[in-house]
């Protein structure tokens, strides 16, 4: 007991007594359309330690004996990485093992190809090596694509990097992608859906002498709803593309959900997107947000036209509901102009 | 973990630091590539049985528990921070559970205190303490790591329970160590000094008292008594010439001492140790040697290589290369600065209060200050640094 109380302790006074590096393996990726040409460079005592280098086992490493196990090597590392293109794995073929020096001592260098089914759009790379063995182990990926080179550090709760190519692009599925992401914009946006609300509720009715009174027919009605969403679609477009583009800069705090929207819209034409293609994230996002505007005029209005032949509609849906959203948007209003925080979504 | 700087690092890094030369085949088979660390031993070929045994039955607590405090220690042996991860692959089937059983915690909680994991590593203390108040390791390693964040009062308190729990050596290198740095060094070094006499001299605690001499020689030193402090140094090293905390500490007292000479013979053999290799370096840059060169080179690729893996455990020695070695004040200030928010030893108040002092920042400086007299800690060098911060502002 009394030993180890000491020598436990004395692990403590760690730093200075780290003398080597810990362990850590290279590993290089170059794609080139379907396949890859892989490089991966993993300490000796590393491999030794898993697998068993050292055949004779007095303690020096020699040439012959890593060579003779060259099969293991590629057998027990080509195992824990994993390279999918487009979710389907790729075949990983080693190819010469070489040896190379780094500031810790020699390492095997494993150089193989990965072909993969077809020239990914996204490329999953997935790590496993040494984790078991090993949880301070880390990997170093280096990934190049044409002028492109990505990074990223694998660690066990970090076994997985995903890359989405920018190229090849192809035009319809950057459309869809991004009509998808305007959907998405409609949706999380309470505001939005909100301020749609407000345009839906008297939309049925019509003011006549100082009174409501439903509309005449459900198509006039739609075709009403139609163009004043479209209008508003048409409105919001211009202004989230002038603050994509950076034509104009918002004061922050007062349009937060239009910059974090053209803060979003931005990020994702900065992928490095070409002049053209630009135009067509902004048509496709906002040909989302307008069909999303849609999907909630199409659950809202047949509802809210129902209830307007109701006489009880104008003073308990109308008047109340507006009186709410006014309320809630009064409390945004604050929240966001004063910069406090009401607990409102 | 993920921060944005690391890809960034690794990107310029890569090419230039990790992947040096060009991948070659080797001559012929007879070619050494690599000597594995005392393969062929026993003590290797015991490991490797106890781990198969534990691959075979991974849940036996007992077992792992036995492979990973061997782990450990030989990671302080061979100054070799892999085992600490083989030691944490051992306790695997624990590692991630909030209340593993005590001995568990213990040494994950050692292991994260390596990692610098400070909080987390007494949370696992604490709650080593709810089941075990007995356990004495737990008490003492949580004292030492609030030492080592500069928090005393913490860290005597919990020495005082190993007045109870452990043998009077121990409980007194506990005490004696934060009384020291808290403005009662001559005390602590007399009661120190004692403790040794009426220790017995066995081979089965000279680990302590290699520990002890080494403490007595730091506080020696930190009083200004130097000639005392050397003799001290020099008794540890005949005790344990290869030990890489007195190596580092003896070495840091030599060229204090403007001994470059004796401290470049005693790291001659001693490059592989980052902090080693560090204080050699120092030592020919002072003798202007043939081999600085080649040595800042190879420093500065470990720290990169260090970098590059996200770790942030040597800004300490970093600090001090990039101030002392590469000339930088500013990059070395920052560094400085960034451990003194996680470790606040004499060394850490010295170098951060030396960066600050060559780049010209006098307000970086006020934290240490402020520290130096709230613990009343005695150290001649810093009360000299710190002097000269006072001159150069009036």
């Amino acid at each position: 007991m009394r030993r180890t109380l000491l020598s436990l302790v004395l692990i403590l006074w760690g730093t200075l007594a780290h003398g080597h590096k810990p362990s850590d393996s290279y590993l290089s990726l170059r794609i080139e359309g379907g396949s890859a040409q892989g490089q991966w460079d993993i300490a000796l005592r590393d491999l030794d330690y898993a697998i068993g280098l050292d055949e004779n086992g007095d303690g020096a490493l020699t040439w012959g004996e890593v060579r003779g196990r060259q099969d293991a090597i590629n057998a027990y590392t080509l195992a824990r990485l994993h390279i999918a293109a487009d979710g389907k794995g790729c075949s990983l073929q080693p190819r010469d093992l070489l040896v190379d020096e780094h500031t810790d001592g020699r390492y095997a260098v494993i150089r193989f190809g990965a072909f993969c089914p077809s020239s990914p759009q996204l490329l999953a790379v997935a790590y496993e090596l040494f984790f078991d063995l090993d949880p301070q182990h880390r990997g170093l990926l280096r990934l190049e694509h044409g002028e492109r080179t990505d990074t990223a550090v694998f660690a066990p709760e970090a076994r997985r990097f995903e890359l989405v190519w920018s190229a090849p692009r192809q035009p319809w599925r950057e459309l869809l992608s991004f009509a998808h992401e305007g959907v998405w914009h409609i949706w999380i946006g309470y505001d939005h859906i909100l301020f749609l609300l407000s345009l839906l509720l008297p939309a049925a009715l019509v003011r006549e002498a100082g009174e409501w009174r439903a509309a005449l027919g459900f198509r006039r009605t739609l075709w009403d709803v139609f163009k004043i969403v479209t209008a508003f679609t048409l409105a919001h477009s211009i202004t989230l593309s002038l603050a994509a583009l950076k034509l104009v800069e918002l004061p922050s705090r007062w349009v937060e959900s239009a910059i974090a929207a053209s803060v979003a819209a931005a990020a994702l034409l900065d992928l490095g997107l070409p002049d053209h293609l630009r135009l067509l994230v902004l048509v496709g996002f906002n040909l989302g947000v307008e069909a999303g505007q849609l999907a909630i005029v199409g659950v809202i209005l047949p509802l809210s036209y129902r209830l307007s032949r109701s006489r009880l509609y104008p003073p308990l849906v109308l008047k109340f509901g507006s009186a709410c959203i006014a309320g809630v948007a009064f409390l945004w209003l604050a929240e966001r102009g004063f910069d406090v925080r009401l607990a409102l979504f | 973990m993920r921060r944005w700087w690391v890809p960034a690092i690794i990107a310029v890094l890569l090419p230039a630091g990790a992947i040096r030369a060009e991948p070659f085949v080797p001559e012929s088979d007879d070619q050494v590539l690599e000597h594995l660390p005392s393969s062929g031993s026993p003590a290797v070929r015991e490991l490797r049985r106890m781990r198969q045994q534990l691959q075979g039955r991974p849940e036996d607590l007992a077992l792992a528990v036995q492979l990973a405090t061997r782990y450990l220690k030989l990671a302080r042996e061979e100054s070799d921070p892999r085992y600490l991860g083989y030691a944490q692959a051992a306790l695997h089937p624990w590692w991630e559970l909030q209340a593993p059983p005590p001995e568990v915690l213990l040494l994950r909680a050692t292991l994260r205190q390596n990692r610098h994991e400070f909080d987390a590593a007494l949370a696992d203390l604490s709650r080593v303490f709810r089941q075990q108040p007995h356990n004495g390791q737990a008490w003492l390693t949580a004292a030492v790591i609030h030492q080592v964040r500069g928090d005393y009062a913490a860290a005597m308190k919990h020495c005082l329970p190993l007045l109870n729990l452990a043998d009077s050596l121990t409980s007194m290198v506990c005490v004696s160590n934060v009384a020291s740095l808290n403005g009662r060094a001559q005390e602590a070094y007399a009661a120190l000094l004692r403790a040794l006499r009426d220790a017995p001299e066995t081979s089965d605690n000279l680990e302590e008292r290699l520990w002890v001499l080494t403490l007595l020689g730091e506080i020696a030193a930190r009083t200004g008594d130097v000639r005392v402090a050397g003799q001290h140094f020099r008794e540890a090293l005949a005790l344990g010439p290869n030990d890489a905390y007195l190596l580092g500490t003896y070495a840091d007292f030599l060229l204090d001492q403007d001994q470059a000479e004796r401290a470049r013979n005693l790291l001659r053999d001693h490059t592989r140790a980052d902090g080693l290799l560090l204080r050699l370096a120092l030592a020919e840059q002072r003798l202007a040697a043939p081999r600085l060169a080649e040595h800042i080179e190879s420093l500065q690729a470990r720290f990169a290589a260090s970098r590059m893996r996200g770790d942030s455990l040597h800004q300490g020695e970093e600090a001090r290369f990039t101030l002392h070695l590469l000339g930088q004040p500013d990059a070395a200030l920052h560094l400085a600065q960034a451990n003194w928010a996680v470790q606040r030893e004499p060394r850490d108040a010295r170098i951060l209060l030396e960066a600050a002092l060559a780049a010209g920042k006098r307000e970086a400086v006020r934290p240490v200050l402020d520290f130096l007299a709230q613990s009343r800690l005695q150290d001649v060098r810093l009360e000299a640094l710190a002097g000269l911060v006072r001159e150069s502002g009036s």
